[in-house]
C-alpha cells in the first residue's frame, strides 16, 4: 500500500512537504511512510486510527493529545511500548498494536551518556511564541540562556497556525502566518551566540535541590539556572460524554498537528464541539484539507473566538449550533456518528432537539489549561522564576510574544544587566492583545454606493488588530476608537489597491468596483482554500458576512495578493444590490451535511468515561462523592482515577467538575499532589554509561 | 470545652492508628482517631511501595509480620475489599560471598520464628526472577509466604471497617496539646476541639516525637527521607520482591517488584541517609536507582518511569518499632516503624488492642518485651 493514500497532496498554504519515504509494518503488514514523521502520523496516513485495546476492558485506544502527554497512542515499536506520537518513523520498524499489558522483552534499552549537571543564566521551558520572544531579548544582551523544547523544531502551536496573525504590524507580526513567524523567530535564535537551543528535549520536572531535570537526546541532563521562564503554553481542556474515548475523537490540537504539521488527511467528515478560537480555526483548517464540516456546536449563546473566525466558517457553509452540545459520540472500535442537543441557559439537555450526523472525527475544543505546574514547583523550591504566554494566562500568540518580551527584559534587569528600559506602553500592549474580543456592535450598513471602487469592512468586534488600518498605502482606514481595538472605518478615496482585503486576518475586508459595469459590478472576496476548487466563469453561492445566502455570484478570475503568499484573491460578479454585502461563497453543499433522520439513541451521560488512563466513568465517581469522598487522594485510591500515565493531567479538572455538579464547595476538595515526571521516561535514559554516545 | 470523651484516642490515622483504630473498636471501645491530612493513610502510607514480608532478622517483629501477612492475604475473602493482595514472596539476592553468609546465618533464626524462608542457589534465583542479571549471582533467600498490597487501598479498607464498627475519624485536624492530672491523660486538645479520653495512643508517625512530648515522654523517632517510583505496567514480569542489600556510592540497599496491576515500585535508601521530612523530590533519585535497578535486572532500562515521591522513614535508634506504655498511665505508643508501618500495622494494631485491654497473649508480652522503649537499641536490624 502507497503512503500517499491519507495524505494532504495539496494545501493551499503549506508547502508540499518533501518526504523520504521509508517502509515499516504494522502488525505484520508492510506500509510506507514519510521517515520522521510520527510512528502515529505514519498510520493516520493509511487509514489505521485504532492503535490496540487497553487492558482493563478491552476498550478501542487510539490517538487523544498527540503531544506526548497521555499515553492512549502507545504501540510496540520494535518491540518496546512507546508513544507513537513522538517517535520518528524509521526505514524497517516493527510496530504493532497494543492489546491489553504490554511484554516487556529483554532489549537494549536507550543508548545514552551518565546523566550531566550544566548550569545556565537562565534557562527557558518552552520554544512557542513567548519563550521564543524571551529568548530574542536575553540572546541581544548576550545572557547565556539554554531554551528548551520537546518538539524537533522551535515554535510551539505557531508551527499549527495556517492563518494570518492579528494584533499590530509593527508589534507582533500581525497579518503575517504563524508558521512563517516560528521560522523567522527560530532562523533568529539559532543565530545568537549566548542561546543554546535544546529541541527534541522534554522537561521532566523541577526538582528540590533547584535543578530541572530534562530528557535530552542523548541523556538525562539537570541544568541548574539562575532564572527560570516557564513557558510551556496550555493543554487543551476535555469534556466527558458518552463515546468520548473512542479512536476518532480527539482534541482540535491533535487534529491541527495532524493536519498541519504532518500533512495527514486524517479525516473526511469532522464535527466541531467548541467555538472559541481554538475550535474555530479547527474548523477552518479542516476545510482548508479538503475535509467536510458537518457542523460545530458551542454551549454558550455565542462563539466564544473572534467573530470573524466563526463568520468566515459560516460563509464557507458550516453551520454553528450556539446554545448546543454533544451528548454523545458514537461507535464500536471508531466513531461513527455524534449527536448534539440543545441546552437551556443552565446548560442541560433540552429533550427533543437531538440531533445526529455520521461523522468519523469529531474534534473537542473547550478550552485551554495553562501547563503551569514547573511555575508552582520553581515557587515552592525557591527558584527565581517568572511565567510567560499562555502558561500564565491564555490569550493569542500575539500577546504571548509580547509578554514574552518584556519577561525577557525583566529578567535580564533581574540579572543586574544595566540600561533595561521596559516603556509602559509595553505592557499597555501585551494587556490590548490578551483582549479575548471586546463588545460586538450592531451590523453597520454599507454605504449605497454604485459608482467608483471601495472597500467593505466587515468588522464589527473590537479585537486587538489593526493590519487594514496599516496596510493602506493612502491611509484612509482608520478609527476613531482605540487604535488597535477600535472598529476600521473607510474615509474614503480608495484606488482598488486591494492590499486591505489581501491583510485581513479575517478575511473581513472586500473590494467593491462599480468601475467597469455598474449593472454586473465586481467583487474581490479573500480565499484560503485553494485555486483547484475555482474555475472561470463557475457559479457561487454568495453569502453575507455571517453566511446568509443572498444569491449567485459568478467567478470572474483570481490571483495570488503579491505580497500575502497564499491569499487568493478571487474576483466575483454579482448584482448591484447585493455587491457591497457580499463576503464569501459557500464551499460546502447543505445537503452534504444534513443530519440524519432521525437522532441515534443516546447513552446515560454517566457511562462518559473521566479518568481515560484508568477507565473511570463519570458515574463511579459520583457515587464516591455522594458516599462523602472530598479527598482526590481517596477517590484515586477508590477508583485508580488519576493514577494513570497522564498523571491526572486530563481527568483532574473533570473530577472537580462532578464535584461542583454535585454542589460540593471548592475549599472542601484536596487536590491530587503534583509528583514527577511530567512525561513517563524509560528507566534507562537515567542509567546511561560512559561508553554511550547518546541516540540521535 | 465540648468534646466527648472517648475509651481510647488515637493520634494518627495512618498505618498502624488506622488498624488499631479497628482493633479497638472490635473490642467494642469508644473510638476516635485523629489525622491533621484530609483522609486516612495521607501522611507516609501512601509513600509505602506496598511491600509486605515477615523476613526480618528480629524474632517479634517476624511475628508482626506474619500475622499481618495473614490479614492482608485473607482481607478481600472476610471483609471484600480488593486491596491488591499479590502474594510474590520475597527474594534477597546476593552477589557476594559476604551478603550470602549473612543470609545463611539469619535464616535458622527466621525459621525458628515460624517464617518459610530457605536459600536458593543462582539457578533457583534465575527461574525466580527470569531476566535477573546472572554475573556473578551467587543465589540468596526465598520467602514465599510474602507479598505486596496496595498501602492506601487497604488502610481505607481499614478505616471503613473501623468506622462501621462506629470507630470515629476527624481529618483536617491537628493535635495540639494534652491535659494531664493524677498521672493519666485526661485530655486531648486539638485546633478544633478538646476530648476527653481513656488510653491514648501516639501513631502519629513521623511526628511521634512532637506528639510524644505533648504527653512528657521523650521518643527516639527521628525522620529520614527516602524515594521512591513506579512505573508503567507490563504483562508479570517475575513474583518476587527483589532486594539487593549490597551498597553502592549515595546509596545501601534498594529493591522492587511487580504490582498486582502490572507496574514496578521501586524505592533505595539514600546513603548517608537524609535525616528530617522533606517529601519534596529530588533530581538525584532517579540515576541513583537506575543504574543499579538496570544492572540488576537490565530490560528495565525500556520501562518507563511513571512517578516519583518522596517519604518518610520514622527511624528508631535501632530500626524496630516502639510498642509500649510510657509516662502516663494511659499513655501508649506504636511508633519508630522505620518504613515498615505498612506491612507490620495490622499485626502491631491487634497486638496493642490487646495490650490497652489487658487482654495480651504470651507471644504479644514476648513482642511487647522486645519492642519495649527502654530496651538497649544495641542490635541493628539486618535486613531493614
Amino acid at each position: 500500500m502507497s503512503s500517499r493514500d491519507k495524505r494532504i497532496l495539496r494545501h493551499p498554504i503549506l508547502p508540499e512537504p518533501e518526504v523520504r519515504e521509508v517502509g515499516f509494518t504494522f502488525n505484520g503488514a508492510e506500509f510506507t511512510g514519510a521517515e520522521g514523521e510520527a510512528v502515529s502520523s505514519a498510520l493516520f496516513a493509511q487509514g489505521i486510527q485504532v492503535f490496540g485495546h487497553h487492558h482493563a476492558d478491552d476498550s478501542p485506544q487510539g490517538m487523544f493529545c498527540a503531544n506526548g502527554q497521555c499515553s492512549q497512542c502507545t504501540l510496540l515499536i520494535d518491540g518496546v511500548p512507546l508513544k507513537s506520537c513522538i517517535v520518528p518513523l524509521r526505514e524497517g520498524m516493527a510496530v504493532k498494536s497494543l492489546e491489553g499489558l504490554p511484554e516487556l522483552l529483554e532489549l537494549p534499552g536507550p543508548d545514552v551518556r551518565p546523566p550531566v549537571e550544566v548550569s545556565a543564566s537562565v534557562l527557558i521551558l518552552g520554544g512557542g511564541p513567548s519563550g521564543m520572544a524571551a529568548a530574542i531579548e536575553l540572546g541581544e544582551r548576550g545572557i547565556d540562556t539554554i531554551l528548551v523544547d520537546d518538539k524537533d523544531r522551535l515554535g510551539g502551536k505557531l508551527v499549527l497556525q495556517t492563518h494570518k496573525f492579528f494584533g499590530s504590524v509593527a508589534d507582533c507580526h500581525a497579518g503575517t502566518r504563524g508558521i512563517r513567524i516560528a521560522e523567522m523567530l527560530e532562523t533568529r535564535i539559532r543565530g545568537m551566540d549566548s542561546v543554546a537551543v535544546w529541541t527534541g528535549s522534554v522537561v521532566l520536572g523541577v526538582y528540590s535541590d533547584g535543578t530541572v531535570g530534562v530528557r535530552c537526546g542523548d541523556g538525562f541532563r539537570t541544568v541548574r539556572p539562575g532564572y527560570l521562564l516557564v513557558a510551556t503554553g496550555a493543554r487543551e481542556k476535555s469534556l466527558p460524554f458518552p463515546g468520548c474515548t473512542l479512536p476518532g475523537v480527539y482534541g482540535a490540537g491533535a487534529f491541527q498537528t495532524l493536519v498541519n504539521r504532518d500533512m495527514v488527511r486524517c479525516a473526511e467528515r469532522i464535527f466541531v464541539l467548541g467555538g472559541g478560537n481554538v475550535g474555530l480555526i479547527g474548523a477552518y483548517h479542516a476545510l482548508q484539507a479538503g475535509m467536510t464540516v458537518v457542523g460545530l456546536a458551542e454551549a454558550m449563546p455565542c462563539c466564544g473566538g473572534y467573530k470573524v473566525h466563526a463568520d468566515k466558517i459560516k460563509r464557507l457553509g458550516v453551520p454553528v449550533f450556539t446554545n448546543h452540545t454533544v451528548l454523545a459520540a458514537h461507535g464500536g472500535e471508531k466513531l461513527r456518528a455524534v449527536t448534539i442537543a440543545g441546552v437551556d441557559s443552565s446548560f442541560r439537555p433540552v429533550p427533543g432537539t437531538e440531533k445526529s450526523w455520521e461523522v468519523d472525527t469529531l474534534l473537542v475544543a473547550v478550552g485551554l489549561d495553562p501547563v503551569d505546574e514547573f511555575y508552582r514547583k520553581a515557587l515552592k523550591f525557591g527558584i527565581r522564576a517568572m511565567v510567560a504566554g499562555d502558561s500564565e494566562e491564555i490569550a493569542e500568540a500575539s500577546a504571548a510574544m509580547f509578554n514574552g518580551r518584556i519577561r525577557g527584559l525583566q529578567i535580564a534587569r533581574e540579572l543586574g544587566e544595566t540600561g533595561i528600559d521596559i516603556p509602559d506602553d509595553l505592557h499597555e500592549k501585551a494587556e490590548i492583545l490578551k483582549s479575548p474580543g471586546g463588545r460586538t456592535f450592531p451590523y453597520r450598513p454599507p454605504v449605497d454606493s454604485r459608482e467608483g471602487v471601495f472597500p467593505v469592512l466587515h468588522c464589527m468586534q473590537e479585537i486587538p488588530c489593526n493590519p487594514c488600518m496599516t496596510s493602506c498605502p493612502k491611509d484612509l482606514i482608520g478609527t476613531s476608537d482605540h487604535p488597535i481595538m477600535g472598529i476600521p472605518e473607510y474615509y474614503g478615496g480608495c484606488v482598488g489597491c486591494e492590499k486591505c482585503v489581501a491583510v485581513c486576518p479575517g478575511l473581513a475586508v472586500t473590494l467593491v468596483d462599480f468601475r467597469d459595469s455598474p449593472e454586473r459590478p465586481l467583487v474581490t472576496v479573500p480565499f484560503e482554500l485553494g485555486e483547484w476548487l475555482l474555475r472561470e466563469g463557475m457559479e457561487v453561492v454568495a453569502t453575507d458576512w455571517e453566511g446568509l445566502v443572498i444569491g449567485e455570484a459568478v467567478v470572474r478570475g483570481w490571483k495570488r495578493a503579491a505580497g500575502y503568499g497564499k491569499t487568493i484573491l478571487v474576483k466575483l460578479e454579482t448584482r448591484p444590490e447585493t455587491a457591497a454585502r457580499l463576503v464569501g461563497f459557500q464551499v460546502q453543499d447543505p445537503s452534504d451535511i444534513e443530519p440524519l433522520e432521525k437522532p441515534l439513541p443516546v447513552p446515560l451521560p454517566d457511562d462518559a468515561i473521566v479518568c481515560r488512563c484508568e477507565r473511570v466513568s463519570a458515574g463511579e465517581i459520583r457515587k464516591h462523592v455522594r458516599a462523602g469522598i472530598r479527598d482526590l487522594n481517596h477517590l484515586k485510591a477508590l477508583t485508580r482515577a488519576g493514577f494513570g500515565a497522564c498523571g491526572g493531567k486530563t481527568c483532574t479538572t473533570l473530577i472537580k467538575r462532578i464535584f461542583r455538579e454535585e454542589g460540593v464547595p471548592e475549599s472542601d476538595v484536596t487536590s491530587f499532589t503534583d509528583r514527577p515526571l511530567f512525561a513517563e521516561t524509560q528507566l534507562g535514559w537515567f542509567s546511561g554509561k560512559e561508553d554511550g554516545h547518546g541516540r540521535e | 470545652m465540648g468534646g466527648s470523651n472517648y475509651d481510647a484516642v488515637v493520634i494518627g490515622a495512618g498505618s498502624v492508628g488506622t488498624p488499631l483504630a479497628m482493633n479497638l473498636a472490635e473490642k467494642g471501645l469508644r473510638v476516635l482517631c485523629l489525622d491533621s491530612n484530609p483522609s486516612a493513610g495521607q501522611g507516609n502510607n501512601k509513600c509505602a511501595i506496598g511491600g509486605a514480608r515477615a523476613t526480618h532478622s528480629e524474632p517479634a517483629k517476624v511475628i508482626l509480620g506474619l500475622r499481618s501477612l495473614e490479614i492482608f492475604r485473607s482481607w478481600e475473602r472476610e471483609h471484600g475489599d480488593d486491596i491488591g493482595w499479590y502474594q510474590g514472596g520475597y527474594t534477597y539476592v546476593a552477589y557476594d560471598g559476604e551478603t550470602m553468609d549473612l543470609f545463611r546465618s539469619n535464616v535458622p533464626g527466621q525459621q525458628q520464628a515460624g517464617l518459610d524462608i530457605r536459600i536458593i542457589d543462582a539457578g533457583e534465583m534465575m527461574e525466580l526472577v527470569p531476566g535477573i542479571n546472572p554475573d556473578g549471582l551467587l543465589g540468596g533467600t526465598w520467602s514465599p509466604g510474602d507479598g505486596s498490597a496496595s498501602p492506601m487501598t487497604s488502610c481505607y479498607a481499614f478505616c471503613r471497617r473501623a468506622r462501621g464498627l462506629s470507630a470515629e475519624f476527624r481529618f483536617r485536624e491537628r493535635v495540639t496539646g494534652m491535659e494531664a492530672s493524677g498521672g493519666r491523660i485526661t485530655r486531648v486538645m486539638t485546633d478544633r476541639e478538646s476530648y476527653g479520653c481513656g488510653a491514648v495512643i501516639n501513631c502519629a508517625g513521623s511526628f511521634a516525637l512532637e506528639v510524644g512530648r505533648m504527653a512528657g515522654a521523650e521518643l527516639p523517632v527521628y525522620p529520614e527521607s527516602h524515594e521512591a517510583g513506579v512505573t508503567e505496567p507490563v504483562k508479570r514480569l517475575f513474583d518476587p520482591m527483589v532486594v539487593d542489600i549490597r551498597k553502592a556510592p549515595g546509596s545501601a540497599n534498594y529493591y522492587f517488584y511487580q504490582h498486582d496491576t502490572g507496574q514496578v515500585v521501586f524505592c533505595i535508601t539514600p546513603d548517608p541517609p537524609v535525616p528530617g521530612t522533606d517529601t519534596d523530590e529530588t533530581s538525584g533519585f532517579l540515576p541513583l536507582v537506575a543504574l543499579r535497578m538496570t544492572d540488576l535486572y537490565p530490560r528495565l532500562g525500556n520501562l518507563k518511569v511513571r512517578r516519583t515521591w518522596r517519604g518518610i522513614y520514622p527511624m528508631s535508634p535501632d530500626g524496630s518499632p516502639i510498642l509500649d506504655r510510657v509516662g502516663p498511665d494511659n499513655h501508649y505508643v506504636a511508633v519508630g516503624m522505620c518504613g515498615q508501618g505498612f506491612m507490620l500495622g495490622p499485626g502491631i494494631g491487634e497486638v496493642m488492642a490487646r495490650f490497652i485491654t489487658g487482654q495480651e497473649t504470651g507471644e504479644d508480652r514476648q513482642v511487647l518485651d522486645e519492642l519495649r522503649l527502654d530496651r538497649q537499641f544495641t542490635s541493628e536490624e539486618a535486613l531493614k
